[in-house]
């Protein structure tokens, strides 16, 4: 993952100050959000179905290695090869050499979560190919040289009269704003680069440990020929995706699609098992990457649930923070709850420590999560990290080891209630403090700030004792 | 005044003490009003929760540790004006504190008597209708620890509902954040502030004069925003309504 340019504080305020992005990210996480409702409401009983899913995908995390063992074994007897990647680069080369060896000029992609966290284009670019996304949103962020902005709807950030006006800008045809005139330039742009392309790279929602099959879901198509036109398949695939059977399958299907789109199910469900044998269809070569890239490390750590997840992105559209800046403001290709833990966690050395304080800890995303996945709690943990570790704000760690101090002796805790009380009383103004210095001034840029009342609780509670004594 | 049966003690929170502490002196009216015995502990102070939520485990813990010999003082249940530090007490702690086993034990029995007020009100006392009255055209937040930590959906707009003479508006939006989050409005001032307005459009939109909820943070917050843009919306927590007759 490549280091922002710009400070955490920083991209939050280009974000907030952008019109465009307000309208676009209006327009798409309401309906999103009251989809999913209706998606759930589909199924007899959605508690259950999402315990099931839970404990799914926490029982493969606990035996991943076997599940992955399987998963190879499986997927090399009916034809396919795995290749196990540590880290982004490891995974860029196992892809560059597979289309050196084999004399590929041109890729064509359906999306891939895990592509991006690699930066597996500009990988395949400057190794002299050409690389073309077929999911609309990516298609639409690849031309404006972008990254995507959510995990299921990459060019959520951009109101489709944007979206009008880059397709005009790029591919000369006549700006419109309607979405299916869109799609239709696309498409036709498209259409082409799906029969000349060599290799067709692709994302996995989830791999079938007891098959050696892969499930991948899209609304387009584009991924069904991604996977089937070129005569390579090249899937990438995180090593959390894996689910032990295709019953197991079923049950994530129930809630995935239910909790992203509030489909029951999305257009499109790619069940691949193996490459062409014998018959006419279907790629000559298909190859699994299996990227670890910081994830075994995380298996049985406080943030190691982060790992059941199953990017459906139900908790970008839930997060009042990502409601109000987007996915492009965390900086990393993972964005929302799930990226404001699972990015610090996945690249422990980069400069993401301030992705877990973008939280009010709401619980919004833990509400809507699928699998139930406590977010708040880690980032909890992460932010307890960040204090162990030294990063964090060293008036921070101060004014809490003060607070502490005087909130474990009541007698030093009503003194220093009493000398904040004067102190503020010094500058109030009906009641209220207009301006605070830094770092309290963030709060009264556009809020009032109490003052400590003329007689606390248990100033109160104390005359009222004294009081009942006296009689 | 009704005989006494119910004996609880009461853990005010260190917002309310400092900050509303009219929240609290509404609290202790309502419950001996319904005829609660409450018990004040002394020497109460703050439950460690913005500690927690900022990371510093450590300090977090002294203030747990601290708070829960207060409150072993006394076996009988305690009730909080406060979602989000019931939450605390009720959720956090036994993590906080399940590796000592001096305390472990300890959070789990805390935890398991603490009541945030609603709750209590409507769980324990069994009670809907307070005898409240008074004339205000109310909405309701729901702050994001009592609802989604602690689960209390209902019991607040039932509260809510059965004063007389007051009139009860929804707010659009409800259950979205209001921003507040602890030292989040002021480590993320700008993004707290967005969310903030977002809230207070809703409670102008709503068309009520009072905002309620149970939480002094958020009203602080709320009641903080709505005084820069000058509004004539008051804020109150549901006990200071609650035990408003005219």
């Amino acid at each position: 993952m490549n280091s922002p340019l710009m400070s955490f504080q920083q991209r939050v305020s280009h974000a907030l100050a952008d019109g465009q992005l307000r309208v676009a990210l209006d327009r798409t996480t309401e309906r999103f959000t009251l989809k999913r409702v209706a998606g759930l409401a589909s199924l007899p009983d959605a508690d259950v179905v999402r315990d099931r899913a839970r404990s799914i995908r926490l029982h493969t995390l606990s035996r991943l290695d076997e599940y992955l063992e399987q998963f190879e074994a499986n997927v090399t007897s009916v034809g396919g090869q795995v290749h196990w990647a540590s880290d982004a680069q490891e995974a860029n080369e196992i892809v560059l050499d597979l289309a050196r060896s084999r004399s590929v000029k041109r890729v064509v992609k359906s999306k891939s979560m895990v592509s991006e966290e690699i930066e597996l284009n500009q990988a395949l670019i400057s190794g002299g190919l050409d690389v073309v996304e077929s999911d609309l949103g990516e298609y639409i962020i690849q031309l404006a040289g972008e990254t995507p902005s959510h995990i299921i709807a990459p060019a959520v950030h951009k109101t489709r009269e944007q979206i009008g006006q880059l397709l005009a800008d790029k591919l000369g045809v006549p700006m419109t704003d309607d979405p299916v005139e869109m799609t239709a330039t696309a498409r036709s742009a498209l259409r082409d680069v799906f029969l000349q392309s060599e290799m067709g790279v692709s994302g996995v929602n989830f791999g079938v440990a007891s098959t050696g099959s892969l499930a991948i879901v899209t609304n387009e198509g584009n991924a069904s020929l991604t996977v089937t036109a070129p005569r390579i398949h090249v899937a990438m695939m995180g090593i959390e995706r894996v689910v032990p059977t295709l019953d197991d399958l079923a049950v994530m299907l129930l809630v995935l699609a239910r909790s992203a789109t509030g489909q029951k199910l999305t257009v499109y469900t790619d069940l691949l098992t193996g490459p062409r044998r014998g018959d006419p269809d279907g790629p000559e070569e298909l190859h699994v990457v299996l990227l670890d890239n910081g994830r075994s490390r995380l298996v049985g750590t406080e943030v190691g649930e982060v790992l059941a997840c199953i990017r459906c992105g139900a908790c970008l559209n839930a997060c009042p923070v990502y409601q109000q800046i987007g996915g492009h403001a965390y900086g990393s290709v993972y964005s929302g709850p799930i990226g404001a833990v699972l990015t610090p966690s996945l690249d422990r050395e980069g400069p993401w420590h301030e992705l877990p304080e973008a939280s009010s800890l709401c619980g919004a995303c833990r509400e809507v999560c699928p699998v139930r996945i406590d977010i708040p709690r880690m980032l909890l943990a992460l932010r307890a990290e960040t204090v162990r570790s030294g990063k964090a704000n060293q008036w921070v760690r101060i004014v809490f080891w003060l607070y502490r101090i005087a909130a474990t002796k009541p007698r030093l805790f009503r003194c220093g209630v009493s000398v904040v009380r004067q102190l503020t009383r010094m500058f109030f103004v009906n009641g209220w403090l207009l301006r605070l210095p830094s770092p309290l001034s963030s709060w009264t840029q556009s809020r009032e700030f109490p003052v400590i009342a003329s007689r606390t609780f248990s100033e109160e509670m104390r005359d009222r004792e004294e009081g009942s004594g006296d009689e | 005044m009704p005989e006494t049966i119910f004996s609880v003690q009461l853990f005010a929170t260190c917002l309310v003490d400092a900050i509303r502490p009219a929240a609290g002196l509404a609290t202790l009216r309502l419950l001996e009003r319904l005829g609660v015995k409450v018990i004040v502990p002394s020497g109460q102070t703050c439950c460690g929760q913005p500690a927690f939520n900022s990371g510093c485990l450590a300090d977090a813990r002294a203030m747990a540790r601290y708070t829960i010999d207060l409150l072993e003082k006394s076996p009988v249940p305690i009730v909080v004006p406060s979602g989000s530090c019931s939450d605390m007490i009720v959720h956090r702690y036994r993590e906080l504190l399940a590796d000592d086993p001096a305390y472990a034990s300890k959070a789990e029995r805390v935890a398991a008597r603490t009541y945030e007020l609603s709750q209590y009100l409507s769980d324990v006392l069994k009670v809907q209708d307070v005898g409240a009255q008074c004339r205000r055209t109310i909405t309701y937040h729901p702050s994001c620890h009592l609802l989604r930590g602690l689960g209390v959906r209902s019991a607040p707009s039932q509260l809510l509902d059965s004063i007389a003479d007051a009139r009860c508006v929804s707010l659009p939006g409800a259950e979205d954040c209001c921003g507040f989050g602890g030292t989040f409005a002021v480590k993320m001032g700008e993004l707290s502030s967005a969310m903030l307005n977002r809230k207070l459009d809703a409670i102008v939109e709503s068309g009520a004069d009072t905002v309620v909820a149970c939480d002094v943070g958020c009203l602080m917050h709320i009641e903080g925003g709505l005084k820069r843009r000058g509004s004539n919306v008051v804020v109150r927590h549901l006990a200071e309504v609650l035990v408003e007759s005219e």
